[in-house]
């Protein structure tokens, strides 16, 4: 069965509206969203990864800049959002299991990354940073997202279902206890960034 | 001969290590990138995520050229098109790597990037268009159909420790490593 974790409660009633009128969130969200980008923005340009050739220079494993900013952001938020979510703080947003889907999806989305050197994210700084060829790919996202909706309901019949296990978590698989499972990864991926420091040259 | 010198005869005229690196260590900007998912998920409710901002451009789009095919399409049913926190948070994006460019002298201002035009000469300005389009046509497709990108998978989804996150973002460096060695090894 199809579940779409980030479908809003209210989605029922944003399908109700008319085509001309596009729904606005509330202030308040769409300047939580502003802000929190602000900062995103600035600390990936800062962190190298807007750069085309720090991103190329991961995918031929040279440059290990984009998988050191990933795991290191991996580590901090787990302990963080999972320590949060055990006080009652947040929820969790977990986006559902689908082997086939999740498989070829991502291998897809990787092809496009070594051809833009952007990914959606990093793109978006790149441009701000001024790399003028990161506009072709917003282009390029805007028009593949529309060619994803004209496909979406055959994928969502035909492929979501394969190998579909819902919201699946590393805790559920595991047979140990939640809190280990939590730390076990954030020690795990530590070890991977000690070692990343120790034989890469960047 | 090591690993390394291999990489470096193979790689022989372009090398991505003869450009300069980021201007913050990886694991600073990695750990504040993880602080601030935690004030996202705190004060809005939402991971870190930049691929859906796009799809609701093509969905006001295409509300906008064909409607009455566009709101019959599944994907912008579900995901009804609007202005959110999601398109928010990647206009921040611009002007936050503006500001972060411009306080560090690192604005380049111009269509290609000096590795590209290394490998692929000073006049391939259509080229690069077309391959970095082609690009963003297929990383989109791939997001959506995967669940999300590089930082809705492979940072938010990851660390909640979503097993579909983790096989997402596997995938996505599988397939971008070969693509990338196929491009620039030749």
């Amino acid at each position: 069965m199809a579940i779409h974790i980030d479908k809003p409660i209210h989605a029922d009633a944003d399908n109700k509206q008319s085509a001309a009128k596009v729904p606005v969130e509330s202030n308040k969200t769409l300047v939580l969203g502003l802000f929190f980008g602000i900062l995103f923005g600035f600390l990936l340009q800062k962190g190298g990864v807007a750069k085309f050739h720090v991103l190329i220079g991961q995918l031929l494993l040279v440059d290990f800049t984009v998988v050191k900013v990933m795991l290191s952001a991996v580590v901090v938020g787990m302990l963080g959002i999972h320590l949060m979510h055990r006080l009652g703080m947040v929820e969790l947003h977990i986006k559902p299991t689908r082997l086939a889907s999740n498989t070829i999806g991502g291998l897809i989305f990787g092809c496009g990354f070594a051809l833009s050197a952007y990914c959606p994210g990093t793109g978006a700084a790149a441009l701000g940073q001024g790399n003028f060829d990161a506009i072709a790919m917003i282009v390029g996202m805007i028009a593949g997202s529309y060619l994803f909706a004209m496909a979406s309901g055959w994928i969502a019949r035909k492929i979501n279902p394969v190998g579909d296990k819902g919201k699946l978590t590393l805790h559920e698989v595991l047979p140990i206890n939640n809190t280990m499972v939590t730390i076990g990864c954030a020690i795990l991926l530590s070890g991977v960034l000690v070692a990343l420091e120790t034989f890469t040259s960047r | 001969m090591s690993a390394e010198t291999m990489t470096a005869t193979l790689l022989a005229k372009i090398n991505p290590l003869d450009y300069p690196g980021p201007a913050w260590s990886p694991y600073l900007v990695g750990a504040l990138i993880g602080g601030l998912s935690m004030l996202t998920f705190y004060f809005s409710n939402k991971p870190l995520g930049a691929s859906t901002a796009y799809a609701r451009i093509a969905g006001m789009l295409g509300r906008w050229i064909a409607p009455t095919f566009t709101n019959s399409l599944k994907y912008f049913q579900d995901n009804p098109p609007k202005v959110g926190w999601e398109l928010m948070l990647v206009g921040g994006v611009i002007i936050g790597a503006f500001v972060a460019a411009l306080t560090g002298n690192e604005l380049t201002g111009q269509l290609l990037p000096a590795m590209w035009q290394e490998r692929f000469g000073n006049d391939s300005g259509l080229l690069r268009i077309v391959v970095t389009c082609a690009g963003g046509i297929l990383m989109a497709f791939g997001a959506r159909m995967a669940g999300g990108c590089t930082s809705g998978h492979g940072i938010s989804g990851t660390l909640q420790l979503a097993v579909g996150s983790w096989i997402s973002a596997i995938c996505f460096f599988i397939g971008g490593i070969v693509t990338a060695m196929l491009m620039y090894w030749s």
